[in-house]
């Protein structure tokens, strides 16, 4: 059987050509393939985990940002219901002077109209008396005139005065 | 549908012409002998025939390289014998007996011996061509992988790396272990050398078609390389589990019954490494070759049955052609993968050792 007796020759050159073969590739052709393969994988391995990190530190920051937002919007809300409050407080303590003040005005303004008042009343009282004492001294003059009016007069004046005693 | 149509059209229109010539040439075919053809496929020959129509060679010269202990050194191109009709400075192509279609030398006693032949026959012409492939190949990828590692190739370059990583990870890695390193650029060489050879030998035309890794030479290199590479980097629990393995004494003493044993054991290992492939590859070949003799065969036997059995041919060829394609590869990764299991066998760590781990494994 040929076939299953090597031939010197062809062991020659499979030896030739193999040897050659390994010893470029196995040498130069293979170690750098898997060492650049190697490399862009922890290449791929590294970029990954930093992407990971980074969407890590990013859904942080938005959780602190978003904490950042609540406060704020928290203390808003207290600073207007502090402002709404002091608003009223405020409101109501001018209108509680504005009453006060305005009662006082009243009470003021009530007691010189009453004094003004008196006043009035008392000058028109005195001038009533010195208008009636004039017109009286004037009635009299007119009707004790005469000498005649005057007699009858005191008559008068005595006869009532004799009825009284009597 | 329309794509089957288009496939059996394709195939009548390129049978028919094989008929008509195997027709012309009834006489020429039927003293053509089936076994002698598919055997002479098989074997080795000193030119590289690119087309015959058995009475016209159209065939690329290839050097002869002999040593006669007689004449020295010669070497010249094997045209000079003529498609091995022509004698040639003594020496001839041998037509029968026992070297025949090796180059014999005829010496002034009429006496038959062969030189010491280092031709580079159409084999040995194949190795360097697909050597020098591979080289070119695999060096390219590795200067375009390094001048810029970070991009994923495409196309061919990103092939050939996913057939690397693929063979590096899931066969050398899990089968050696610790070592791998040291290892893959070996074993991945072996994978793309004797994967490169299967597919040229599928090629019918020109370049390829030789019968490379069929053939016993080829295949008991590349064992004896793993062999040595298996042998030489054992570790000692390795050397001491042929020579003294743990089994009881008698056994050993006064016969060394289990070192013989073990010792057939490491030569075996690569003896089947190198029968696998070899046969494999050569029975491949031989059924495409038998199946298109179908159709020569069957020349002589009438119109009906020849362009019957010539579609048939044609159908059953392709088809194993597709079944060879993946034994092309299938054996260039056992071929790896037993490497690497021997290889990582060789490479056993003491069984105390290994308990030990286990113990504190447990601890811890």
């Amino acid at each position: 059987m040929s076939l299953l007796t090597p031939e010197p020759g062809l062991l020659f050159w499979m030896l030739v050509s193999f040897g050659i073969t390994v010893f470029v590739l196995a040498k130069f052709g293979f170690p750098s393939i898997l060492k650049s393969v190697e490399k862009r994988k922890n290449y791929i391995e590294e970029s990954l985990l930093a992407a990971r990190k980074a969407h890590e530190e990013l859904a942080g920051i938005k959780k602190t940002g978003e904490a950042v937002l609540a406060q704020a919007r928290k203390e808003q809300a207290d600073i207007l219901k502090d402002a709404s409050l002091k608003r009223e407080m405020m409101i109501e303590k001018a209108r509680e002077e504005a009453r006060q003040e305005s009662e006082k005005l009243i009470a003021s303004a009530r007691r010189q109209i009453s004094a003004e008042k008196e006043e009035a009343l008392r000058s028109i009282r005195s001038e009533a008396a010195t208008l009636s004492l004039t017109l009286a001294e004037r009635i009299l003059r007119e009707k004790l005139g005469t000498k005649e009016e005057q007699k009858k007069m005191i008559d008068r004046l005595f006869s009532e005065m004799d009825i009284s005693r009597s | 549908m329309k794509r089957a149509l288009f496939i059996l059209a394709v195939l009548i229109f390129t049978t028919s012409p094989v008929y008509v010539w195997a027709g012309n040439q009834n006489s020429a075919i039927e003293d053509l002998n089936a076994k002698e053809f598919i055997s002479e496929h098989l074997s080795d020959s000193y030119e590289w025939q690119i087309v015959s129509d058995g009475a016209k060679h159209i065939t690329v010269p290839l050097s002869i390289i002999l040593y006669s202990k007689t004449t020295g050194w010669h070497l010249f191109p094997s045209s000079h014998f003529q498609h091995g009709t022509a004698a040639y400075n003594g020496f001839k192509i041998a037509s029968e007996g026992k070297y025949k279609g090796k180059i014999v030398e005829t010496d002034a006693r009429e006496n038959i011996s062969r030189p010491l032949d280092l031709s580079l026959t159409k084999n040995a012409a194949s190795l360097l061509f697909a050597s020098l492939l591979i080289i070119l190949i695999i060096m390219g990828v590795a200067r375009l992988l390094k001048r810029d590692s970070m991009k994923p190739r495409k196309g061919f370059a990103g092939m050939i790396e996913m057939l690397v990583l693929s063979i590096n990870d899931e066969v050398i890695k899990p089968s050696i272990g610790k070592d791998h390193q040291r290892y893959a650029p070996y074993l991945l060489t072996v994978f793309f050398f004797i994967f490169t050879n299967n597919l040229l030998g599928l090629i019918p035309v020109f370049p390829g078609g030789a019968n490379v890794t069929g053939n016993i030479a080829v295949t008991l290199v590349l064992a004896v390389a793993t062999f040595l590479i298996i042998n030489l980097t054992g570790t000692k629990e390795y050397y001491k589990e042929i020579l003294w393995p743990d089994v009881p004494t008698w056994l050993k003493i006064p016969i060394p019954l289990m070192p013989i044993v073990e010792i057939v054991g490491t030569l075996t290992k690569p003896f089947a490494l190198m029968i696998r492939l070899f046969a494999n590859m050569m029975a491949g070949h031989s059924i495409v070759l038998g199946l298109t003799m179908l159709i020569f065969i069957t020349a002589s036997m009438g119109m009906a049955i020849n362009v019957s059995m010539t579609f048939l041919s044609v159908i059953f060829t392709v088809f194993i052609d597709f079944v060879e394609l993946l034994i092309a590869y299938i054996q260039a990764y056992v071929f790896t993968l037993l490497s690497a299991v021997f290889i990582g066998l060789a490479r056993m760590e003491s069984h105390s050792e290994k308990k030990k781990v286990i113990e504190t494994g447990q601890v811890a």
